[in-house]
């Protein structure tokens, strides 16, 4: 029996759940320019990914309060884990951990928005192409903004290389930034690395599907598709203090500036790595 | 001025006391229904591509040209050769026949946001200085570039003219009949696989105001004109009452061209990587902002009602129904309970 005085769940679980499918077949809901879909990442996206994040991975979080409540900060992390689940664990933990509940729009590479299904996903969860047109245009109104400038050199790093942060490219990300006066958050992640630890690489094989690796791991593609079920490594994310970038708006061409900043980021994150995984003796620990 | 776009700005400006006199021409008649709308104007019946024009330009001392003659899809009889033809010949004669129009002084073209092409390497949001990563696939695509390379030839000709470009997205409305809604028309829709592309309209009455402006007043340059905002193709059919049925992308073309109209390469790659415009320096230049995309595309679902497979009001009948049994069901076993 229901206790009339307290809410009743069942009935609001249900009338909820009814009227977010009605509302998804009838179109009613709203998409912003860059194709994110609010209604269904809060309703589905983030809701699946919570018990990975949760039970899974036992992720923990330090330093969120270096989020600013409101307005735009270009949030750079390290990237690893042949694939991408650190992007969506840290969309999680930027939306589940911040008081305001913001939503991390990612800056994904081209190879996402060239495949069908994953385009589509990327669009709706609120990712764009890592372009600077779009970054900017996502900074200058107001987003969180998440760009992993290691790219695809990062996340098909050999597991011989694990927490090594690589080259950051032509630090486009800081040029972005620094156009828009935005802070950059540093952000280091602990336990991508051990989900699908890369063992080799079947070079032929990737070049043949167009792809930028083909993993071997310790499970893949040994086991088929049980291969693909992540290692269940502890989880560390480590929001760092923001690095103001308004004293070089002016010289945002300049590639000295932009050089000097990006190696500021590399080197707070691949400290705060080190200090991370001090905290964190055994990859599996609970 | 044959057609439907070119017949209503005639007769909206004609009706515009700023403006004298108002020619028309087209090759061929207006239909008979669009007669009765071009009461007030001037019209001539004359291929684009003859001297003729000139004639008319010198001799009616035409002030201000809109070229409105651009069609967006290939029609049953011509095929893409006379498409082309039209588009790309008609546009240089025209703007060939311009240049030597002594006190023409200004100079309105239609083109399309198609001006951007497609590519997955595309930014999200495309500004009128955004330059196409690739040569587009479609036809279509294809001929609003080469227009747009006349019109910065002419520009560079005549100096003295202000030539305003419109970047039109994809017209909608209750009067509109075009591929695209047409394809909105079906009860079941076919769309690409794994995409979800971002889609932008226009509502046809603010294409004439904007068109109407061009002319009237003056405002020179390149401008996006769309509703702002976007409604994804999945969310569209939704919208309109009807079922996407997702198609690999070669297999569109077979699909759609199963039911009524075909899919060009144009809409194709529309329906793949989908197109949001910045309208920004439209709304900043012409103090007019046309009504959003989800505005205009709700306002044309309203005017088409018929054929809908899923119309909202049955669903949301569904809903209560399911809801209310989950509720008796409850209360019953609730009643059982306290009743043992």
């Amino acid at each position: 029996m229901t206790d009339p005085g307290l809410p009743d769940q069942w009935d609001d679980r249900v009338a909820g759940a009814l009227a977010f499918l009605r509302e998804r077949l009838t179109g009613d809901y709203e998409v912003d320019n860059f194709g994110f879909d609010r209604h269904l990442t809060d309703g589905v996206f983030l809701p699946l990914l919570r018990p990975l994040y949760n039970q899974w991975f036992r992720t923990e979080v330090f330093g969120v309060e270096h989020l600013p409540k409101e307005g735009p900060a270009l949030v750079v992390a390290n990237h690893s884990g042949t694939v991408a689940l650190d992007a969506l664990m840290l969309s999680v933990a930027v939306h589940d951990e911040t008081s305001a509940r913001r939503h991390l729009r990612l800056l994904g590479a081209d190879l996402v928005f060239r495949l069908p299904v994953l385009s589509e996903m990327a669009r709706k969860s609120g990712a764009t192409l890592a372009c600077n047109p779009d970054a900017e245009r996502l900074l200058g109104e107001g987003e969180l903004v998440g760009v992993f400038p290691e790219g695809f050199k990062g996340i098909g790093k050999p597991f011989a290389e694990r927490y090594k942060l690589q080259r950051f490219g032509r630090g486009g990300f800081v040029s972005a930034a620094v156009r828009t006066g935005t802070p950059i958050v540093p952000v280091s992640i602990v336990g991508a690395e051990e989900i699908y630890p890369l063992i080799g690489n079947l070079r032929p094989l990737a070049r043949l599907l167009g792809a930028p690796y083909f993993p071997v791991t310790p499970t893949f593609p040994w086991l088929g598709p049980l291969g693909l079920v992540p290692l269940p490594s502890k989880w560390l994310i480590e929001f760092g203090e923001p690095i103001p970038t308004v004293d070089f708006v002016d010289s945002a061409d300049d590639p000295m500036v932009v050089f000097n900043l990006a190696d500021q980021v590399r080197e707070t994150i691949q400290q705060t790595l080190y200090k991370l995984l001090d905290r964190r003796p055994d990859a599996f620990s609970s | 001025m044959g057609r439907y776009l070119g017949a209503h700005l005639a007769a909206r400006l004609a009706a515009d006391p700023r403006i004298e006199r108002v020619v028309g021409i087209d090759s061929t008649a207006p239909s008979s229904d669009l007669a009765a709308v071009l009461k007030d104007v001037d019209v001539h019946q004359i291929d684009l591509r003859t001297p003729g024009v000139l004639r008319v330009l010198v001799d009616a001392r035409v002030e201000a040209v809109a070229h409105l003659a651009v069609t967006t899809a290939v029609d049953q009889h011509g095929g893409r050769a006379a498409m082309k033809e039209l588009n790309v010949i008609g546009s240089m004669q025209l703007l060939a026949a311009c240049q030597q129009a002594p006190r023409l002084h200004k100079l309105v073209v239609r083109s399309s946001t198609a001006a951007y092409g497609a590519s997955f390497r595309d930014p999200a949001i495309f500004t009128e200085d955004t330059e196409p990563r690739e040569i587009p696939r479609g036809g279509f695509a294809k001929d609003v570039l080469d227009i747009e390379g006349y019109v910065r030839g002419f520009r560079r000709r005549r100096p003295d003219v202000g030539a305003t470009v419109l970047r039109f997205a994809p017209f909608i409305g209750s009067t509109v009949d075009t591929s695209l809604t047409r394809h909105f028309a079906a009860p079941v829709v076919p769309t690409v696989f794994g995409r979800d592309p971002r889609l932008q309209f226009l509502h046809v009455d603010d294409a004439f105001e904007v068109l109407h402006r061009s002319v009237a007043e003056s405002h020179p340059g390149t401008f996006n004109v769309a509703g702002a905002g976007t409604l994804t193709l999945s969310q569209a059919v939704r919208r309109a009452g009807r079922i996407t049925m997702p198609v690999l992308e070669p297999g569109l073309g077979i699909v759609a061209g199963l039911g009524r109209g075909t899919v060009s390469l144009d809409q194709l790659d529309l329906f793949v990587h989908g197109r949001v415009v910045d309208t920004t320096k439209l709304i900043r230049e012409f103090g007019f902002t046309p009504r959003t995309t989800a505005e205009a595309f709700d306002e044309f679902v309203r005017s088409r009602r018929s054929g809908e497979a899923l119309p909202a009001d049955r669903i949301r009948a569904l809903e209560q129904t399911l809801l209310e049994g989950f509720r008796r069901t409850r209360a019953a076993r609730a009643a059982l309970e306290a009743g043992t």
